[in-house]
């Protein structure tokens, strides 16, 4: 009977095989039913071996909402010493001044957008605890980034100077001036460029970290974006993916409450982005997004489930976008000023972890205020020095579409060199590493 | 559900169909732009069903060497660059257990096992975004698309991620992936499974795109684009799959590889080219015979087996020595190959060759009808070749 459902009208020269996996599949059915217990009889069809039969009619509206682990609350202070996290001074000075320099970064390079020296930028403010993921990680893990991670490449040893390129796609930028400011890259720190459109990078990341599974590495692949993106089927077809594959993968979603300017009860109905994770049997946990101890114990058990077992696991961390979505967004027409700067004031991530620390006394107002200018001082050195290089060789401009330009690039190239000749005056040669002479 | 069954009756319904399109009678409205004539081919009638009825069962077997049909080409490339490299994986729906909706991976997951030779779960978007996040992380795979009508669901992969990355990552980052499946027209399925997406690929800076015709095609090539460290997309043609073709024994040889971006001469003459790709280059071979026989009208057949990059010197130098050109296509009229065609010969010096303006033969400008008397209006024929041709040397029928 099942067989005449199924698969009626597949005639096909593999209908031996059909047969064949049919009574595979009808023969572990069966041995279900044997499995009967005092919950019932046990269904037998193979999309649900979990279930078992009622004779109540029940629609399900809604389970438990997911709690949301959380190490210290929002004055730094330990909930249950259990879960606080082993870390030496150094390890937590280190995520510390991270954040510090994050903030001080986005400000300045924030500001120079505002004054017309770059074309576009995006804060962190407010998500800097993300940078506890980055420390739980090891180094050899692949990151695939949205575009609001700066901090984790800061984390793991982008230099100032390679940002500031960057965002001004300069002469020494690594992208070659090809990508708008914070779409950040590093092959040698194992960061995926960032790609704008939202979300394909989350089931790439299943198919890197299928890459380290099959390269027998202990390693695992991060993966951040936002609850936005977790709209796009990309996000769907990566949980589910990663799950039937066995992807050692973290999928790690910055729940910040907004979408540019759509909130998250706007965004979704369920319960959060964490819910879904359990739909596609991925082991998940919600987490307070602004303590970064939370976020870095579950992103630590998250890379031992992944590497031990290749299991695929969901991080939905909370969270609060201070600043606006980008600089081409002002986030004043969708809320008001008040409750950003409550949220600034009293559940800021970087104050909890200052906090904690002074609570251990490795910080105190000295050691904050000559880091501040410190660092502040170096930003500035380097934002400038970015500035006054010039641009990319024009040659760039046709490099990189293939691994060797084919004969329509070529030619491209060369009407380019000869409009370049004929009008010298119309192309701004200074502005360009090796002005034009390398075409 | 619906969606699931769909491709499965459409996936089997296709293994080795015969079906024939009628004849053609040649449409009326041909207009005239910048010195290019363009005809779509609205065909009539049924008379012409038996003749291509019997091209699908023909063997392209001119001597009494080795024939295999270009499905086993296809297979044994697989085989082979999956034994060679093993960075090279194949993944997608129904490509293992099943061997494939059209059996071109037969075999591969019981050589290969199932890290290699990878079912998918039914997610165009997410099994061709892992393909590319592999390629990224230094694997080779081969992404096998049911066929390319379905790889609209994971297009953003295809052209904003594979395409792009190495240029945007300032040539740090490759992607080598193949992106392979059937294209183009097949038979009775309807619009949404029987269209030709040469043009789009075509479009895009940073893939090539290659586009099949015979066996020593499918092998040389496929095993090209496995090796290539760019991202290429490999347009089979489902109709074509059962068709036999000579092989040399050079094209037997492991390590035979055909260059990616050359176009091949199939049939040498002095009169007009007939320039095409993928399985309408059938429709070219019949109609050079006939204009032979009938007309006395030598045909040169270009073979253009990459879309992208187009060998368009080769074109030229066929067409200074002709004068006459027609290209021949399934797809769309508009912006289509043939267009490009008509671009590049008027941009290069062969323009001031042509005796008569370009001709294009495409498929209509309608979504491809199901109904099996309209579905054979809606493509050209080999009458609609050897017309158009006779037109263009101004000759008229015997």
């Amino acid at each position: 009977m099942l067989a005449r459902t199924v698969f009626v009208g597949f005639r096909t020269a593999n209908s031996f095989q059909w047969t064949k996996r049919l009574l595979n599949v009808t023969s572990q059915a069966f041995q279900s039913f044997s499995k009967d217990d005092a919950k019932g009889e046990k269904v037998h069809f193979p999309g649900a071996t979990q279930s078992y039969f009622t004779d109540k009619m029940q629609f399900i509206q809604s389970i438990d909402p997911i709690s949301t682990y959380r190490v210290m609350d929002k004055e730094g202070k330990i909930l249950d010493p259990a879960q606080e996290p082993r870390v030496s001074e150094d390890f937590a000075i280190k995520i510390y001044k991270d954040m510090i320099t994050l903030n001080i970064m986005d400000l300045i390079l924030y500001e120079a957008q505002r004054q017309g020296r770059i074309s576009f930028y995006m804060t962190n403010y407010g998500e800097e605890a993300y940078i506890g993921s980055a420390a739980a990680l090891d180094n050899d893990d692949v990151i695939f980034g949205q575009y609001r991670e700066a901090g984790v490449l800061l984390y793991r040893g982008f230099g100032l100077d390679e940002f500031m390129n960057q965002c001004y796609s300069n002469e020494q930028d690594n992208g070659k001036g090809r990508q708008m400011p914070v779409h950040y890259g590093s092959k040698e720190l194992n960061f995926q460029t960032i790609s704008s459109p939202l979300a394909t990078q989350i089931p790439q990341a299943a198919g890197a970290a299928y890459a380290l599974k099959m390269s027998g590495k202990k390693n695992c692949v991060m993966c951040y974006f936002g609850e936005g993106a977790a709209s796009e089927g990309d996000f769907h077809a990566a949980l589910n993916i990663a799950a039937t594959m066995k992807c050692p993968v973290i999928f790690f979603c910055r729940n910040n409450g907004f979408a540019i300017s759509t909130p998250a009860l706007e965004q979704y109905k369920g319960d959060g982005i964490a819910s879904r994770g359990i739909g596609y049997g991925v082991d998940t946990i919600r987490v307070d997004g602004n303590d970064v101890w939370a976020v870095f114990n579950a992103t630590r058990t998250a890379r031992q489930l992944a590497t031990d077992e290749n299991r695929p696991v969901l991080i939905e961390a909370m969270t609060y976008r201070i600043g606006h979505h980008s600089t081409s967004d002002d986030s004043s027409a969708y809320r008001s000023k008040t409750e950003v700067e409550n949220w600034k004031r009293l559940d800021n991530p970087i104050i909890r972890l200052r906090k904690w620390l002074e609570n251990k006394n490795w910080w105190n107002e000295e050691k904050e205020n000559d880091f501040r200018s410190e660092t502040r001082k170096e930003i500035l050195k380097s934002f400038s020095r970015a500035e006054k290089l010039r641009k990319p060789s024009l040659t760039e401009l046709f490099n990189d579409v293939y691994d060797q330009p084919t004969s329509n690039l070529i030619e491209q190239k060369k009407e380019l060199k000869r409009l370049i000749e004929k009008y010298p005056e119309n192309y701004k040669l200074i502005k360009f590493k090796n002005e034009g002479n390398d075409l | 559900m619906n969606g699931n069954l769909l491709r499965k009756v459409f996936g089997n319904v296709g293994v080795g169909r015969v079906v024939g399109l009628s004849s053609s009678t040649l449409g009326k409205g041909n207009t005239r732009v910048n010195g290019v004539r363009s005809s779509l081919a609205f065909a009539g009638g049924v008379a012409g069903l038996k003749s291509l009825a019997g091209l699908q069962r023909r063997q392209y077997s001119a001597s009494a060497g080795e024939t295999m049909t270009v499905r086993d080409a296809l297979n044994l490339a697989l085989e082979e660059e999956l034994t060679a490299d093993e960075r090279v994986f194949l993944l997608g729906e129904e490509v293992g257990q099943y061997n494939g909706a059209y059996k071109i991976s037969k075999g591969l997951l019981d050589k290969f096992g199932p890290k290699r030779v990878i079912d998918t779960p039914i997610t165009e978007a997410g099994f061709a975004g892992l393909a590319v996040g592999a390629a990224l992380s230094g694997l080779r795979p081969i992404c096998e698309f049911m066929t390319f009508n379905f790889a609209m669901q994971a297009i953003d992969q295809i052209i904003n991620s594979a395409a792009k990355t190495h240029y945007m990552t300032g040539g740090t980052v490759t992607c080598p992936i193949v992106f392979r499946g059937p294209n183009g027209y097949a038979a009775s399925v309807a619009a949404q499974h029987s269209q030709d997406y040469a043009a789009w690929y075509g479009a895009i800076p940073g893939l090539k795109v290659i586009s099949p015709w015979d066996s020593e095609d499918a092998r040389g090539l496929l095993k090209a684009a496995i090796r290539d460290p760019n991202p290429v997309i490999f347009l089979e043609n489902e109709l074509q799959y059962g068709v036999s073709f000579p092989v040399s024994a050079e094209a037997l040889s492991k390590d035979f590889q055909l260059p990616i971006g050359k176009a091949k001469i199939i049939r040498e003459g002095k009169d007009v080219t007939l320039v095409s790709h993928s399985r309408p280059l059938n429709l070219c071979v019949e109609a050079a015979e006939k204009l032979q026989a009938e007309d006395g009208i030598s045909a040169e057949i270009i073979n253009l087996r990459s879309i992208r990059p187009l060998d368009v010197e080769t074109i030229i130098a066929s067409v200074k020595k002709t004068n006459h050109l027609v290209s021949v296509e399934s797809g769309f009229p508009q912006f289509g190959v043939g267009s490009e065609i008509c671009a590049l010969i008027m941009e290069s010096e062969a323009f001031d060759y042509l005796d008569a303006p370009v001709e294009r033969i495409t498929g209509a400008d309608v979504p491809t009808p199901y109904a099996f008397n309209l579905e054979g209006l809606a493509f050209p024929t080999t009458d609609t070749v050897v017309k158009v041709a006779r037109r263009t040397l101004y000759r008229k029928k015997k």
